[in-house]
């Protein structure tokens, strides 16, 4: 059931060209990048002289990729999150949501997995671009894994946040708005506290949780800590939608 | 175990304190189409909302074919079709792919989904509009989608809140033969302000006003009701009233502003013929008689007012 509200989603998104256009623009973007990347790689390593300035070729382009790709996502997130609750309240279509025979939990988390689905397309995208560096160079699967791996799971947290405001507003746009101001707002906590690493609130900020994955690394801490923040988001909309039934 | 298909147990939904639904107790039983009636604001839509589990009752239960809504919110769900007052459609969709995906949403199996959808095209008169995307299609081409919805997974149940609106009325009849169509196998439910339409389709009627049921019956009641016994006459040269009472059965006589004549008679009386020799007779001039029957309207503000002066 879960699948078919997932299937709804997908095809809502498809079904306009808003889909295949954002897709697209996001694939040049990263492309772009990607081709600057190995441009500056010959540039920047023809000047490195000492060993230890030296970086492997997957290092230098991935990080160039995957950090622009986790900074778009903080803007590419809330546009895509913002309608799927919110839409549905202001036409009135959740009735027909409610009155088939899946609970809550399925529809939220339906419309949840509807969305990563659409977002790991570019993932695996970027993965399949990045490992076109293997024809001519021996380059390293296991910190493109890390990489995707975490910005599925960033991916994930973000959409799972986006939801939630989705769910409590009839305006898309209030929804991006919110959903962007508190992903930003996530993402800054690093820039604070990040000094200290015994800080609690720094602890908080998604990008520490990225970073590790960002250098190849797959850290279970962090992978709980994204699961975490998804899993609460649901939860919380999944409440937010029971309220509806009871308060009418 | 009793073959109710829908059986709402004291049902009441309070906002803020304010009954907008009070007490409310009904059953329904296979093969049966129920009307709702009532004034705007009476508690119609709420009601239905509760029956379909879009909003929780404060007090009472709904169970459907036996099955409790608030136990077992799936299994009861998956008995009803549901339209709600505003068409849920996804307007950015094909007639097909909404109705392919509320098939796949209802658990139809995957193998009877291209089946069922063309069924309820079919219905619904929507096989020629298959492809067209939901946006486009008329207000009343978009209420059949609606109904489509709502009939595709053949539910036990079939909860319509107000049909016909925006229809025309050619497809007003067909909606209405469907909803019959509907009523002989399983159970319908269907709210309306157009009292005639009740009359034409529904077996059981009730009439909801601020939130009380204040009458649940089979529809001959109201019918029965609305003919009463009286007739109205027309003629030429009308005679004093007190003529008219003479004629034996006649109980009562009134002039109308229009010029006719009505007339009362007793339950068991039939006065009609011993009229029409009567005003031969007399050459009173006849070139009317008819049974009087006060409209469905005059029956249902007599109920909803009688409601007022009581409160």
């Amino acid at each position: 059931m879960i699948i078919n509200v997932a299937r709804k989603e997908l095809k809502s998104v498809f079904a306009s060209p808003m889909g295949w256009v954002i897709l697209s623009l996001l694939m040049f973007a990263f492309g772009t990048q990607y081709l600057n990347a190995v441009n500056d790689y010959f540039a920047v390593m023809s000047g490195a002289m000492r060993p230890a300035e030296r970086t492997g070729v997957t290092q230098f382009v991935g990080q160039s990729v995957y950090g622009l790709a986790s900074f778009i996502m903080l803007f590419a997130v809330p546009l895509l999150s913002m309608r799927l609750i919110s839409e549905e309240r202001r036409s009135q279509t959740l009735p027909f949501l409610f009155s088939a025979p899946i609970s809550l939990t399925e529809i939220v988390v339906g419309k949840f997995v509807g969305l990563v689905a659409f977002l790991s397309v570019l993932i695996v995208f970027i993965a399949a671009m990045l490992s076109t560096l293997n024809i001519w160079a021996d380059i390293d699967f296991g910190f493109l894994l890390a990489n995707s791996l975490g910005l599925l799971l960033m991916v994930a947290g973000f959409s799972a946040l986006g939801i939630y405001f989705s769910s409590l507003t009839q305006q898309p746009v209030i929804a991006a708005i919110l959903t962007f101001i508190a992903l930003f707002a996530l993402m800054m906590l690093d820039r604070f506290f990040g000094d200290d690493p015994t800080n609690v609130l720094g602890s908080l900020s998604l990008t520490r949780h990225f970073q590790s994955f960002a250098s190849g690394l797959i850290d279970s801490a962090d992978i709980v800590y994204f699961i975490l923040f998804a899993v609460t988001f649901l939860t919380l909309t999944v409440r937010r939608l029971d309220a509806d039934r009871l308060r009418g | 175990m009793n073959n109710f298909t829908v059986e709402a147990i004291e049902l009441t939904r309070l906002y803020g304190g304010r009954e907008a639904v009070s007490n409310v107790n009904f059953t329904l039983s296979k093969g049966e189409v129920l009307g709702f009636l009532g004034p705007n604001g009476a508690g119609k839509s709420t009601t239905m909302k509760m029956l379909t589990g879009n909003l929780a009752p404060s007090h009472g239960s709904v169970k459907i074919c036996g099955i409790d809504m608030i136990e077992n919110p799936k299994e009861a769900k998956a008995l009803i079709g549901y339209l709600p007052e505003m068409r849920p459609l996804y307007k950015e969709l094909t007639v097909d792919e909404y109705l392919t995906m509320a098939a796949r949403l209802h658990r139809v199996s995957a193998k009877h989904i291209k089946k069922a959808v063309e069924n309820a095209k079919e219905r619904c008169g929507l096989t020629h509009m298959s492809k067209r995307l939901i946006e486009n299609l008329s207000n009343g081409y978009q209420q059949r989608v609606g109904i489509a919805q709502a009939i595709i997974h053949s539910p036990m149940v079939v909860i319509l809140d107000e049909p016909t609106v925006g229809l025309d009325p050619i497809q007003i009849r067909d909606i209405r033969t469907l909803i019959r169509e509907v009523g002989t196998d399983h159970s319908v439910i269907i709210s309306t302000h157009i009292l005639p339409e009740v009359e034409m389709v529904c077996d059981q009627v009730q009439i909801i006003d601020k939130g009380k049921l204040v009458f649940n019956g089979s529809i001959d009641v109201l019918k029965r009701q609305r003919v009463g016994n009286k007739l109205l006459i027309g003629l030429r040269n009308p005679p004093a009233i007190e003529e008219i009472l003479r004629i034996s059965g006649v109980s009562e006589a009134e002039s109308l502003a229009n010029g006719l004549i009505r007339v009362r008679y007793a339950e068991s009386a039939e006065p009609a013929e011993a009229i029409v020799q009567t005003a031969v007779q007399q050459g009173w001039g006849l070139h009317q008689i008819a049974p009087d029957q006060t409209s469905l309207e005059d029956v249902f503000m007599q109920l909803t007012y009688q409601e007022q002066v009581a409160v």
